[in-house]
């Protein structure tokens, strides 16, 4: 682990002096080295290193309480690390908060927005704050309304807002100084499918078009496999894996396999790993989830040797690896089961 | 989504908008325009302080000023005057809305970005300064109809309404020490505890020297009754009394000096809470 630094953010000048943008790590929008947080006895992250280059969309996928937001909001410079150290946009956030926070746009899980301001104030007190001339914001302003499509509701209080409108305005909020890196702390929780889509298109955009380095966390995995050039999976405050979808998927295998059985899927674990092809069988509850290098020529084997075991099958699907298959070998849970059990509602 | 919307517009002169730090007014303006705006937006922050002020101002005279038509030359309404604008700014601030901030999120938004801390507070503090002006309004008003002239003449008037200001400012570091330190709204409104002594404890309706020994006493402890004192001197003296209005501008600075240490003590322990939630 990296030298430890101390909780600095409260005692740091609030502007800090420019200094040195740090180039030992050149390259990197983002770059944390053992980065840890605590709160009590509980390690709420733990030991997380991350290499994201400039221009990269990064998702940082994981269950409720793994470790995403409280990561987020460290390298936001909101909470100070207990040990570690990270540099976004090459300024230490520990040390150079008031730096790192001019060049970093950021929409946290919960849209915090004032329901009696209009979208117009928010992004006008937005870019005040972020030192924009008149000019610069009258220009950013238009910009903005084009890409949020909120027209003439912009004028009205928030309160009288939709979920997904003030989704897209917190983005708006987020992007109103044009920062390097934007910070999207699970931007669609909550949202419709349409207002869905409708996000991930505007981060793909902000991402080819401006070249925003975008860190995106997410508990949607289909999210991360869409958006993102990278994914880091974290469970327990740790990264346990880290690559591009398509490599973390092919790690599993080229195919999977999942039968459904009733009674206990462990009792039938034994045959099917004898399957000719099978490269490895996870079984939780019911289900049995079988890597393999070619579902299709392994899929007869695994029905002969489910079909002679002490388990009836319901049924038997072939389908190609998710993120969730990833997930699951990793961590022995699915992510969605996961995110059931931490939040009951 | 349609076509027309589906890109962004990319400053056609190449001109890349960046960020840089706003400058210490520039964020107190900010943050104090913000204030000001929710101001009619929440009328229940101001309207009842201005019901109460002129409740009391026209009870008060209805009730006593028979007593006090013995003494001839002076008049009970320009005496209760003071006590009516007391009631009507002090408490009046935005700490309330800042709790909201606190427990909706709203401060870590602006805690994200490069603003200064500070600036945070002093600016709705400014906006509380503007505001508390403004309540003096109605009563001065009302005043005016009841045949109040001021001895110190229209600047008198300005002197009177900068001190009632500076007072609800003072008073409303407590406010802000209590919201920044708690988060909760219910705390905040127990600010009021420190509203009765300090407006009930004094010569509030009559002259000091008329109040009974115990009181007597305890008044001679209270800032406010020598704030009392320097708005009265405005409206009740012939011209300026200097020593007054110093006796005044002394007791504001001190319950100020106290409430202000309070609030950005409590300021610096948000902060700091905030980066080690």
């Amino acid at each position: 682990m990296s030298t430890l630094i101390s909780a600095a953010g409260s005692s740091a000048p609030e502007i800090a002096r420019p200094g040195p943008r740090l180039t030992v790590h050149p390259g990197y929008a983002v770059y944390a080295e053992g980065l840890v947080r605590h709160f009590g006895g509980r390690r709420a992250v733990d030991e997380v290193d991350l290499r994201i280059p400039a221009g990269e969309i990064y998702g940082f996928l994981g269950p409720n309480g793994a470790g995403k937001s409280t990561t987020v909001r460290m390298l936001c410079t909101l909470l100070a690390p207990t040990g570690g150290r990270a540099l976004v946009a090459g300024y230490d956030v520990a040390t150079q908060p008031g730096q790192v926070r001019l060049r970093i746009g950021v929409a946290l899980q919960d849209a915090a927005l004032d329901p009696r301001q209009t979208g117009i104030e928010l992004l006008r007190l937005q870019g005040r704050l972020y030192g924009l001339s008149n000019r610069a914001l009258a220009r950013r302003m238009a910009e903005l309304g084009d890409l949020i499509e909120l027209g003439d509701a912009l004028g009205r209080p928030i309160g009288t807002y939709s979920g997904g409108m003030k989704r897209r305005l917190d983005l708006a909020a987020a992007l109103v100084h044009n920062p390097e890196i934007v910070f999207l702390d699970e931007p669609t929780t909550g949202l419709d499918p349409a207002s869905r889509a409708r996000v991930w298109t505007e981060i793909r955009r902000l991402n080819q078009q401006l070249g925003m380095t975008i860190f995106l966390t997410t508990q949607y995995l289909e999210e991360a496999d869409e958006l993102a050039h990278r994914v880091g999976i974290i469970d327990h405050g740790s990264i346990v894996a880290e690559g591009t979808p398509a490599d973390l998927k092919r790690s599993v295998g080229a195919d999977v396999i999942v039968a459904r059985v009733d009674g206990d899927a462990a009792a039938a674990r034994p045959a099917v790993e004898a399957a000719p092809g099978v490269r490895s069988v996870e079984a939780h509850g019911s289900e049995l989830v079988i890597a393999t290098g070619d579902g299709a020529a392994a899929i007869s084997g695994v029905a002969v040797a489910l079909a002679g075991g002490a388990v009836a099958v319901r049924d038997l699907t072939l389908r190609t690896p998710t993120l969730d298959d990833v997930f699951l070998e990793l961590t022995g849970t699915h992510i969605e089961r996961k995110n059931a059990q931490e939040d009951p509602s | 989504m349609t076509a027309a919307t589906d890109t962004i517009a990319i400053p056609a002169s190449g001109e890349v908008i960046r960020a840089r730090p706003a400058g210490f007014g520039h964020d107190l303006t900010s943050i104090a325009g913000r204030a000001l705006r929710a101001v009619p937006r929440d009328p229940a922050a101001v309207v009842p302080p201005v019901f109460i002020a002129l409740f009391f101002f026209t009870v008060n005279i209805a009730t006593l000023s028979k007593l006090t038509g013995r003494h001839p030359g002076f008049s009970y309404t320009a005496f209760e005057m003071a006590t009516a604008i007391l009631l009507g700014v002090t408490g009046v601030s935005r700490a309330p809305a800042l709790v909201l901030d606190v427990q909706t999120g709203y401060l870590d938004r602006l805690l994200l970005t490069p603003v200064r801390r500070t600036a945070i507070l002093i600016g709705h503090m400014a906006a509380d300064v503007a505001v508390a002006a403004a309540l003096t309004a109605p009563i001065l008003i009302l005043g005016a109809i009841l045949g109040v002239r001021f001895g110190a003449g229209p600047l008198g008037v300005a002197a009177f309404v900068l001190l009632a200001s500076l007072w609800s400012l003072a008073f409303a570091g407590f406010g802000y020490a209590i919201a920044l330190k708690t988060g909760n709204p219910a705390a905040v409104n127990s600010t009021f505890l420190l509203f009765f002594p300090f407006l009930f404890l004094t010569s509030s309706y009559v002259p000091r020297g008329q109040l009974s020994g115990w009181l007597s006493t305890v008044a001679g402890f209270n800032p406010v009754t020598y704030l009392l004192g320097g708005l009265r001197s405005l409206v009740l003296g012939n011209g300026w009394q200097w020593s007054q209005l110093a006796q005044a501008l002394a007791a504001i600075a001190l319950v100020g000096m106290i409430s202000m240490i309070m609030c950005f003590a409590a300021l610096r322990g948000r902060v700091k809470r905030s980066s080690q939630a």
